[in-house]
């Protein structure tokens, strides 16, 4: 009986919130259909920024809301975010300013790559045309190099922040791991940018960081047991890297195809998977309300005592 | 004091980053903290106060009754990105336009640059070549770094302070992590640019690089080392090889004890430390003793000249 009762008002209550959505949506179909029959009496009224943005430029809500969930580029956001999550102290902002800068650095490397050719007969005289003769060249290639060492640095405090906020816990274990690959690829992208003028500065860099590959344990002909293995300066890890026992020709077509085509391939899937698993782990951590140390519950689970190391004793 | 020398080093364009990093990671490490022991005062506070704990107190951040939970992206949130966006953009054009990215000769495999840096973010690991074989420095420790960077989340049994800044609620996991990144990574990379000179001898700030210093330094393996050399057969590759193994076994052994001895240090680690399984406990104190094995060897380089401690007929460590 008890069970009766309470379903009834349940399912009065159910239809009434049914008939609420009917009675809306049939008032946005009347307002539709007006706007149609306007738009057919008076064709010389075109609707431009509709057109563009599928909403209309106005305060509401629902088109606030809309101008950003219909927008490709925008749709990356929510609708709404908890009112302190736009707070600079909390966020720093470093995040995105790290993808801001990838799409500097796209942009600014896409340009250059019209000026320039992987080969050690042209790379350097690329260089050298790009910031004497190609009108902003230097500008171009001053941005390019230094958007990349402000991305590291901004991909280092991003990390940071997400660290000293603790927001790599539960759920968000898995982006934190995504974002160190991130970093990884950014710290690579870098490395193999600076081979690509062909300079001392870069082929002396790359060839000590290269060197180290050397002594990969069982992959580097000097590496522990790389030698029993049969690893010589020829076939080695290092020689994969480089495409060839020296930093040469075949290193720099390398590096440059790593640097403009490889990386940032892989970078941009990371990051879609990154942006994504923020939406989907419930958008950034906090500014969260504390908990107390009161609140943690002493650990009971499933796990025998000897696989504790805080059992032993017991 | 060689001021002339001092400024061509901070002054080289490629070093610029490394300037703006001695004051941005500063800056906003100081920045975190102060929010972090502002969070942590505040919980104090609640701790004490159950009934206050109850209410919107828990907010780490402004809060009227009646102020809506939620905040429309566009535009309060898309202005910020707007505006971050316009700042580094004015910031990169000034810098780009004032300061040449560096361009040297052409390469030449025959003409060796000293010093050959690497790229500045990779000093750590080429200042850890004095230390440690390239295989030890270049491989091995980076891997673990991204490897240890990755286990964090699943070793971390402290479920505070998720989502807001506080020291006292995660003390070993903060003090941890700034040594690792700022102790070790970020001075190294300063280490790297500022002292490291010709030869990669150490060189004071101000200090001339004088390409044509000696140092006369003999580094001796641990082995070569009265007592030990009294003891050990110097011509015995297995006597040496097992005496090394027992001095690393021993290493991590105590330095494991040190590292239980933080995790039990009090009430509060103590509950953490119960929240951790076996593979957990393990996992941490291999990348903690691990990671305390670098600033260990550095100093045994440093003050003692000790080359090796473990020397086998494969690898040295």
């Amino acid at each position: 009986m008890a069970e009766k009762n309470n379903a009834k008002p349940n399912n009065k209550r159910g239809l009434t919130a049914l008939l609420e959505q009917a009675q809306e949506k049939s008032k946005a179909l009347k307002e539709k259909v007006i706007e149609e029959a306007k738009a057919l009496k008076e064709p010389e009224k075109t609707q431009l920024f509709r057109s563009i943005f599928r909403v209309k430029h106005d305060e509401q809500p629902r088109n606030r809301a809309l101008s950003v969930l219909t927008n490709v580029f925008f749709h990356l956001h929510p609708a709404k975010i908890n009112r302190d999550a736009v707070r600079y102290s909390f966020t720093w902002g470093m995040g995105g300013l790290t993808f801001y800068l990838f799409l500097v650095l796209t942009f600014t490397g896409v340009l250059l790559m019209y000026y320039y050719h992987p080969t050690k007969a042209q790379a350097f005289r690329d260089i050298l045309y790009l910031e004497h003769d190609v009108p902003f060249g230097k500008l171009l290639r001053n941005m390019h190099r230094w958007a990349a060492h402000l991305m590291i640095i901004t991909v280092w405090l991003h990390m940071f922040r997400v660290f000293l906020t603790g927001s790599y816990k539960r759920p968000r274990e898995f982006n934190w791991c995504i974002g160190v690959i991130l970093m990884v690829l950014t710290l690579l992208l870098s490395f193999t940018g600076y081979l690509l003028p062909d300079d001392q500065l870069g082929f002396w860099a790359v060839t000590v960081g290269t060197n180290m590959a050397r002594a990969t344990p069982l992959l580097g002909h000097e590496g522990p047991f790389g030698a029993q293995l049969g690893m010589t300066p020829y076939n080695d890890v290092r020689f994969a890297l480089l495409g060839g026992s020296i930093v040469d020709a075949n290193a720099l077509l390398r590096a440059y195809i790593w640097h403009c085509i490889a990386i940032p391939l892989l970078a941009a899937i990371f990051m879609g998977v990154h942006f994504w698993r923020v939406r989907k782990d419930g958008g950034i951590s906090g500014p969260a309300p504390v908990t107390l140390e009161s609140e943690v519950k002493e650990a009971k689970g499933p796990t025998p005592v000897i696989m504790r190391p805080s059992g032993m004793r017991e | 004091m060689d001021w002339h020398q001092l400024w061509e080093i901070t002054s080289a364009p490629d070093n610029i980053p490394i300037v703006a990093l001695l004051f941005l990671v500063p800056f906003y490490a100081w920045y975190g903290l102060r929010q972090a022991l502002e969070n942590d005062r505040l919980v104090a506070q609640l701790e004490k106060d159950p009934a206050m704990a109850k209410t919107h107190h828990r907010k780490t951040q402004p809060w009227k009754p009646g102020w809506s939970r939620e905040v429309h992206v566009w535009p309060y949130l898309m202005r910020i990105e707007f505006l971050a966006a316009l700042i580094v953009t004015f910031i990169l054009m000034v810098w780009s336009i004032t300061l040449n990215a560096p361009l040297e000769e052409p390469a030449n495999p025959n003409l060796t640059m000293n010093p050959a840096k690497a790229p500045w973010y990779f000093l750590g690991l080429q200042e850890m070549l004095v230390y440690f074989d390239p295989w030890i420095a270049g491989v091995l420790m980076p891997t673990l770094i991204i490897i240890g960077l990755m286990v964090i989340p699943y070793i971390d049994t402290n479920p505070l302070g998720n989502g807001y800044y506080t020291f006292r609620q995660r003390p070993i996991a903060i003090l941890s992590f700034c040594f690792g990144f700022l102790g070790l990574w970020v001075l190294m990379i300063i280490i790297g640019t500022f002292i490291r000179g010709p030869g990669w001898m150490w060189f004071w700030p101000g200090q001339t690089w004088d390409h044509n210093r000696l140092v006369f330094e003999v580094n001796r393996d641990l082995h070569e080392i009265w007592p030990f050399s009294a003891v050990i057969p110097q011509t015995s590759w297995l006597a040496k090889g097992l005496f090394g193994g027992a001095v690393v076994a021993l290493y991590y052994l105590l330095a494991g004890l040190a590292v239980h001895k933080v995790f039990v240090l009090n009430e509060f680690t103590r509950k953490i430390y119960r929240r951790m399984g076996l593979v957990q406990y393990l996992t941490v104190q291999f990348f903690f003793v691990t990671m305390l094995g670098l600033p260990v060897k550095m100093l045994l380089r440093l003050l003692f000249r000790i080359k090796y401690v473990w020397v086998t007929p494969w690898f040295n460590i």
